[in-house]
């Protein structure tokens, strides 16, 4: 993390008129190092493949600037700003076979043939794609053009590669084994990419860090591991997370020297004062109301706990989804052995004060996760 | 298609050929009466057997036209000539001008792009009398009238709109991306309009560049009004052969075959462009 790859500074893009058309994104800002990866998550619409057409000039920026290894891109025309870019419809060149496609902007670049041969050759055994290289697009798979583009963008010597969706086409198997691959090949040869994905298990495998973008705003940008313990706000915590975290109102008061949370259905989460840290606390009384988070993997079963009502089970192979009526919604759990209970089974959970994360009711920022404040 | 009985064949074969003989009964009645005299042509009933002459085409080729009232100068080559000249020019010009607009209204929407797009396509919409009485008091202050020029950009209002139209629904058919791909390899907003959207687009550039040449080719009021005889292409031409005394059908028909022969033979050469690049551009435009 030297030199910085890519800095966005206070960039807006509106569709139609500035300020009053579709404000897509909305002052971001971000800066990527020299040889990180970094990927963009977030759901259809959230503005993150804007950004990313901002960054390679298919899209004007509407305020703001964005510079690429220290250079003001963001008034340059695409060929100027030193990116290379695999895109979402494989858009490889139909006239051209696979060789020809991924050697393209090799031969722009006027390197020796022996070169872009070689260079052809190791990319199509990392993407193994080396049968269909004579083929022409048309007459190959969607998954084979997806990995032929991914293979033209990968091929570059780029300041900043940018990747949109680059293996939402592939199989489940391919697209594990290839992850890391292209993980191995980015960071063997000290690449910076943007990876745009919707898929959060290829952001947390693949990227350093992730941006999680909604309604054109950046909502957190850290690395995978910080993102699930320490969600900056209630849309990330449920955003990423599979199954997603489970989230309940509570109102917050205290009884007896004990902090009480009380949930819908006149249920109640009792912890020691000394669960919370001193801070942690005071911002939690500070509060009549809050939103409580709690991950599945972090409700346990137990005697004692508070009840609920099992309304589904669901066994996957290697884990069981647990849901029950609690408080008024669901609770979903996560097992790791075959359970047997059957729909209607009662049931009692009990969540540990250090995985409880809690949001403000209003803005829905963190307030604290587990002792800590957030 | 393979599993129709004997009798389904039998019906759609002939129900075929009652379609070809339908259609090409006047192509076919006008062959056979460019080489007949007005003798024979006239006599009734009509006859499917008859001495074939050349004396049509002869009179064509040499200008000469004997008549019963003696001999006429006609100057049909001459119409020729400036029927292809006239048809070349207009589409070239057209496609110079047509295809970086349509490519133009197809990838960039600026404010305003529709309006114009839809003034260009209602050139087609006015009939071409309404718009010649004003036209030729122009031409004629501006010296435009009797010229090349000046019939080449008339003929702007027939091939403009269509080119336009037809071409910019196959831009608007290749993926953005694909441009976008070949910019950010390396290469100007320039370079991509010629290297991956011109050939991309090349079918239905070919289709609406024949499609112009024939309706330029047989247009006919604009040419009427606008330009004397030594300018003006076969469609008016014909006129001459409606002489003194009598029409002479002979030579009318040779001069039909003469003048259609050209876009025949480029339309059934391009059939499958034609075919594609009007129902491809009639959906998507």
């Amino acid at each position: 993390m030297s030199a910085s790859a890519l800095t966005i500074s206070g960039v807006d893009k509106f569709y139609g008129p500035i300020d009053r058309g579709v404000h897509a994104v909305k002052s971001l800002t971000m800066e990527i190092g020299k040889g990180e990866i970094v990927a963009l998550l977030g759901s259809s619409g959230c503005g993150k493949t804007s950004t990313l057409r901002m960054i390679a000039g298919f899209e004007e920026v509407s305020r703001g600037a964005i510079a690429v290894a220290g250079r003001q891109v963001h008034t340059l025309p695409p060929v100027k700003r030193n990116v290379a870019m695999a895109f979402e419809g494989y858009s490889l060149y139909p006239p051209l076979t696979v060789r020809e496609n991924m050697a393209f902007a090799l031969k722009a670049a006027r390197l020796p043939r022996s070169e872009v041969d070689a260079k052809v050759a190791s990319i199509a055994k990392l993407l193994e794609i080396e049968d269909i290289l004579e083929r022409y697009p048309s007459s190959i798979s969607g998954g084979q053009q997806q990995r032929a583009s991914l293979g033209r963008a990968l091929i570059r010597e780029a300041d900043l590669h940018l990747l949109d969706e680059p293996m939402g086409q592939l199989e489940p198997q391919l697209r594990a084994v290839l992850r890391g691959r292209i993980k191995h090949f980015i960071k063997e040869r000290g690449l910076t990419a943007i990876l745009v994905t919707h898929d959060q298990t290829e952001a947390n495998a693949l990227a350093d860090r992730i941006a999680v973008m909604e309604g054109g705003v950046l909502q957190q940008f850290d690395t995978p591991d910080r993102i699930k313990e320490r969600p900056a706000n209630l849309f990330t915590g449920t955003f990423v997370g599979e199954p997603p975290m489970n989230v309940f109102e509570a109102f917050v008061g205290t009884a007896a020297g004990r902090i009480n949370l009380r949930l819908p259905d006149g249920l109640s989460l009792d912890y020691d004062k000394d669960a919370f840290s001193a801070p942690v606390r005071d911002q939690m009384l500070s509060r009549e109301r809050v939103v409580i988070g709690i991950r599945p993997y972090a409700v346990r079963r137990s005697k004692e706990g508070v009840p609920a009502t099992v309304s589904a089970n669901q066994w996957l192979g290697d884990q069981t989804h647990i849901a029950a009526d609690f408080a008024g919604g669901s609770l979903v759990l996560v097992e790791h052995d075959r359970t047997r209970l059957d729909l209607g089974a009662p049931i009692n959970v009990s969540i540990d004060p250090k995985n409880l994360h809690v949001f403000d009711q209003a803005s829905g920022k963190a307030i604290s996760h587990g002792m800590e404040l957030a | 298609m393979e599993h129709t009985s004997l009798l389904e064949r039998i019906l759609r074969g002939a129900a075929l050929t009652l379609v070809v003989i339908f259609f090409m009964f006047p192509i076919v009645w006008i062959f056979m009466m460019s080489f007949q005299t007005n003798e024979t042509i006239l006599r009734i009933p009509p006859q499917l057997i008859f001495e074939p002459t050349l004396a049509n085409y002869t009179a064509l080729i040499t200008g000469k036209l004997m008549t019963a009232a003696g001999t006429l100068d006609i100057a049909f080559m001459r119409n020729l000539w400036n029927s292809v000249f006239l048809s070349v020019t207009s589409v070239a010009v057209s496609l110079l001008l047509g295809v970086p607009a349509a490519y133009a209204f197809a990838r960039h929407k600026f404010r305003g792009s529709e309006d114009i797009a839809f003034t260009l396509l209602s050139f087609k919409f006015a009939p071409a009398l309404l718009v010649l009485l004003p036209l030729t008091l122009y031409f004629q202050k501006l010296g435009l009238a009797n010229t090349y020029i000046g019939l080449i950009w008339v003929y702007q209002l027939i091939c403009l709109p269509l080119i336009l139209w037809i071409v910019r629904g196959y831009f608007e058919d290749i993926p953005a991306d694909i441009e976008y791909a070949y910019r950010i390899g390396g290469h100007s907003w320039f370079a991509t309009f010629r290297k991956i959207a011109l050939p991309l687009a090349g079918p239905g550039i070919a289709a609406a560049g024949l499609l112009a040449f024939i309706f330029a080719w047989n247009n006919f009021v604009f040419a009427l009004v606008l330009a004397s005889a030594d300018k003006q292409p076969v469609t008016v031409g014909a006129l001459a052969f409606i002489t003194s005394s009598g029409i002479q059908y002979g030579q009318i028909s040779a001069a039909i075959v003469l003048s259609i022969t050209p876009t025949l033979a480029l339309a059934l050469y391009a059939q499958r462009y034609l075919v594609e690049g009007l129902s491809l551009g009639a959906v998507k435009g």
